[in-house]
């Protein structure tokens, strides 16, 4: 039966297209692996060019199928599953983009891309490691392609196709409306189509410009750590030990910069649009992208070692399958919904578990077989490092990392230990302080370390000259830590004080690496930039440890609730950090004094901005903040808030909604009057007059809201009460884009709100007047104060920098002794 | 033996201190019955919403204290009165299932933190209502412009 509206053709050829790049990357993976394994050059060069063309055509069809899929979300083809999800007609162009990686098989598809890239990248630089490292890349894209294939194979579900259509998916099955007769055993009404009017939206949370940008950063660091992993396999299989290190080594800190800022962005994205209060909480999603990310530092510096002294190749084997090993577990704790109970955003479950599963285990089993097997081959020096050489404390800091590393997967995977051993452990308490009182540590000693390694020489360092290097940058620090810490305050005292003192000594080690790494450039390397991207980054992630230390102790909740409205409570176990403003009263907040303004709708969507005006008592600071919430939306209930901050240069004023009057408008069940008005007229209510005055039209409205046409009228009315006070009240009118959008205003004293209902050319103007107990118009908000949060995300892109000046001065080594030798 | 073993040695009993200090600061997911049996205890039960009793939330008066009855998931005939002093829960009305996280004291249970579970929009797909096609044609009935006229 053909179904009218519905568009075929696209969801067709993407099928076609998931199909070929499944088919082109298992012949890709299959040519690959005989070339690698060819005895002699002709077969080599063969299989290599028959797995070049397979690999093209698979990224061919991958850029394919995203291609369609991003046609049928933005021209709105609700008639397919994936549109009909996670889009909607009212989303801006710009949310276009998150919406196509809300969905799994988007992320996946995502993943699959930027395998793509890389792998064109390494087919024209990697040369004779191009046959091994490109089986492995090639298989990877084979097991993505399964994930978005959703075939049926004996009876067993293989991924989730995103161009199922609505109709087939089950949605529609038990709508009634949608059936011939209205019966839902009989099909289909041909014109269904006619019903589907809106898709789901894209949740409103994930409505933020960072949702744009952070998960394609995050999945190219993702897909990046599949390389330096690939090489390594390569290096085991091909019994080339070392020698992969070199081209290795670059792709290792592209990808170390990459998924860094992908993290760091997530942390963005989290402090700007989510409502828990800060950028990182130890959610088991967070956790599960770091922890690739520290053991991936692990093995970049474990690389350093063995390319300048041969220690430490066995170790860097190690962390770097394992880097790799832990982006796949990740993709299983977060997509499987194992973690459910724990984790506020983790994917939902797609029924998928046992292929996830299989996709962790067919990587990282036969990686740690093939090196265990090969490890006594893996060419070791047997004489023990120096404890006065550079090598040793870099392999200890790695170390540490490491240990960082497990720790955190450890603990994040405590919902798997519950459902292996049927325990039911649950998150401690304080569950962020769990963390926090560890890492603290960890944060000393990688700061001392990294502040003091890079002063020493490889092989062994004399200590004489060791003390007078290190001896400037220690005293600078040790006087700059002393001045932030008496004047900085840094007085954390929620915890316990032994807690308080580890932080102190953080933020003294931190400042310590900042001040030593910065002297470094200039007594080390002689203001040499192009040398020091090592000590640039170590710079940057100074300043990372410092803005989390500094932030997150000395975060300061300012809506208190002590100048509001009193709460008689014991103040322990009251947190009293919601405060409520009442429209038009100016309200006491530390050293703000706050008044709520009035709310603004958006004209498409239930999204309310609250405009609160920020007045400080010294008279120094005045800002208006508009957090704003998405009322009722769409199936849930209540508010769901997205934040908003004024920025300082060493602080940020941070202010979310959490309860408004009356989130359900229709419970006002008093109806507007309307009445007729002339310029001049009277008009009457239960406790005194109002005057109409006169009416303006606003000139200049923004044409992206407004349209071409559009206008916005002011009523100027006077009221006058029984008691003799008098209220100015202006309703406003506005067309825009054709439709007529009311916006009320209120006495609140008065209990009347007036509504401009209709305007003519003559001035006369149909009022429409309600008298309410519900007016009273209130926001409850929080408030909050993260001081230096600036030196974390400026930290973090110094970091960066530093990483990408190291890899570009590594690819400039590796082309030298190419063309040397 | 060598430097490195010793300092291996010390990062060994160092994560097993830690590891230890983590058990015992843990907590577990307990149902009332069995958090009221230990009162003081930071534990965290599954519970639903008891909409037959009041809930209570006057932002006027108080923006942080919120109250309200719970029953547990599995046994639904064991109850318990929730306080929360952390202001409006979002989706608390239309929650299937809560997650809380708090002490047990006092007849009350103090609740610290949390986690609604709600009929998300994406299990409403796998078990669908007429309500989930319905619902997307009366929020946006501004929006039928192109498909209704094309045919």
């Amino acid at each position: 039966m053909e179904y009218i509206g519905e568009h075929l053709l696209p969801g067709q050829l993407g099928h076609l297209f998931i199909v070929l790049s499944l088919v082109a990357s298992l012949i890709a993976t299959f040519s690959y692996f005989k070339s690698a394994q060819s005895k002699n050059d002709i077969d080599a060069a063969y299989w290599k060019k028959l797995a070049r063309i397979a690999f093209i055509t698979e990224v061919i069809s991958v850029f394919a199928i995203f291609a369609i899929l991003f046609y049928i979300i933005s021209n709105h083809l609700f008639e397919y599953k994936y549109a009909w999800q996670h889009s909607s007609r009212s989303l801006e162009v710009k949310y276009l983009l998150a919406c196509f990686w809300e969905g799994q098989e988007g992320s996946f598809l995502l993943w699959s891309v930027w395998h793509c890239v890389l792998g064109l990248i390494l087919i024209k630089t990697s040369k004779k490691w191009e046959a091994p490292v490109m089986t492995v890349v090639s298989l990877m894209q084979f097991a993505l392609a399964t994930m978005i294939a959703g075939i049926y194979f004996f009876g067993w579900k293989m991924g989730t196709n995103p161009f199922i259509l609505l109709r087939d998916s089950g949605v529609l099955d038990n709508a009634p409306a949608l059936h011939i007769n209205g019966d839902v055993t009989m099909g289909l009404r041909q014109d269904y189509m006619l019903s589907i009017l809106d898709g789901n939206d894209l949740n409103p949370l994930l409505q933020n410009y960072w949702m744009v940008i952070h998960p394609p950063v995050l999945f190219m660091g993702f897909a990046s750590t599949i390389i330096p992993f690939a090489f390594v396999i390569a290096g085991l299989w091909k019994k080339n030990f070392g020698e992969w290190t070199k081209p290795a080594l670059p792709w290792a800190l592209f990808s170390a910069a990459v998924f860094g800022i992908g993290i760091m962005m997530g942390a963005m994205w989290a402090y700007e649009s989510l409502t828990f209060g800060g950028y990182w909480a130890w959610d088991p999603v967070e956790n599960a992208s770091l922890v690739p990310w520290l053991i991936l530092i692990s093995g970049i510096h474990t690389l350093l070692i063995y390319k300048h002294t041969g220690h430490s190749l066995r170790a860097t084997h190690l962390f770097l399958i394992l880097t790799f090993g832990f982006v796949l577990y990740s993709t299983f704790l977060t997509r499987s919904g194992i973690l459910g109970e724990t984790s506020v955003h983790a994917f939902t479950d797609l029924g998928m578990n046992m292929q996830l599963l299989i996709f962790l285990l067919m990587f990282v089993l036969p990686a740690l077989v093939l090196f265990i097997y090969r490890y006594k081959e893996i060419p070791t020096i047997h004489k023990e490092e120096s404890t006065s050489s550079r090598e040793f404390w870099m392999f200890i800091g790695s170390l540490v990392f490491f240990l960082s590393a497990l720790v955190i997967i450890g603990k994040t995977s405590i919902p798997v230990v519950n459902k292996i051993l049927g325990t039911k452990i649950a998150p401690p308490e304080k569950a962020e302080f769990s963390y926090n009182q560890i890492m603290v540590f960890i944060a000393i000693i990688i700061a001392v370390l990294t502040a003091v390694t890079q002063y020493l020489k490889y092989k062994s360092t004399g200590t004489k000259v060791f003390l007078k290097k290190i001896l400037i940058p220690f005293v600078i620090a040790a006087i700059i830590a002393t001045l932030v810490l008496v004047v900085g305050k840094v007085n954390y005292e929620k915890e316990t004080f032994g807690f308080m003192v580890a932080i102190w000594m953080a933020v003294a080690c931190s400042i310590f690496t900042i001040v030593a790494n910065a002297s470094y450039i200039w007594l080390g390397l002689k203001g040499k930039l192009k040398l020091s991207g090592g000590s640039i980054s170590h710079v940057g992630f100074g300043m990372v440890l410092l803005g989390i230390l500094i932030s997150s102790s000395n975060k300061e909740v300012l809506s208190n609730n002590i100048g509001g409205i009193p709460a008689p409570l014991d103040k322990n176990e009251d947190p009293r950090e919601n405060l409520t403003l009442v429209k038009g009263l100016t309200v006491d907040m530390g050293k703000y004094s706050l008044t709520y303004e009035g709310d603004s709708s958006h004209p498409k969507k239930q999204l309310s901005y609250y405009k609160v005006h920020f007045k400080s008592k010294d008279g120094k600071e005045e800002f208006v903040l508009t957090p704003n919430s998405f009322v009722n939306y769409k199936g849930n209930e209540g508010l769901m808030s997205n934040p908003d901050s004024r920025h300082y240069w060493n602080h940020d004023v941070f202010t979310y909604i959490t309860s408004i009057s009356n989130p359900d408008k229709s419970k006002d069940t008093t109806t507007f009057r309307p009445k007729d008005l002339k310029p001049g007229d009277t008009l009457f209510y239960s406790s005194g007059f109002i005057i109409y005055e006169n009416l303006n039209k606003k000139e200049d409205l923004p044409v992206d809201l407004f349209g071409k046409d559009g206008s916005l009228y002011e009523a100027n009315l006077k009221v006058h009460s029984k008691t003799g006070s008098l209220y100015s009240i202006a309703p406003k009118l506005a067309i825009a884009k054709g439709n007529e959008m009311s916006l009320p205003d209120t006495v609140l004293a008065e209990s009347i709100v007036l509504q401009l209902q209709k305007v003519t050319p003559d001035k006369s103007i149909t009022i429409g007047i309600k008298e309410s107990n519900a007016v009273m118009d209130y926001i409850t908000l929080k408030a909050y104060k993260f001081p230096y949060i600036r030196l974390l995300w400026f930290g973090v892109v110094i970091t960066a920098i530093g990483i990408i000046i190291s890899m570009v001065r590594r690819i400039r080594l590796n082309r030298e002794n190419v063309s040397q030798s | 033996m060598k430097k490195i073993h010793i300092i291996l040695l010390v990062f060994v009993a160092g994560s097993i201190a830690l590891l230890i200090s983590l058990l015992n600061t843990g907590s577990t997911y307990e149902t009332i019955a069995d958090a009221k049996a230990m009162p003081g205890k930071f534990v965290h039960v599954a519970v639903r919403l008891d909409k037959t009793k009041p809930v209570e939330f006057d932002a006027k008066k108080d923006p942080n204290y919120l109250s309200f009855y719970a029953v547990g998931v599995e046994n639904p005939d064991q109850e318990m009165k929730v306080i929360y002093r952390n202001g409006e829960i979002p989706n608390l009305m239309i929650s299937e299932r809560l997650v809380l996280k708090g002490k047990y004291d006092n007849d009350k249970f103090e609740c610290k933190d949390v986690q609604t579970k709600c009929p998300s929009k994406y299990k409403e797909e796998m078990k669908p209502t007429e309500k989930s096609i319905d619902q997307s044609a009366i929020i946006n009935p501004a929006a039928t412009t192109s498909e209704e006229t094309k045919y």
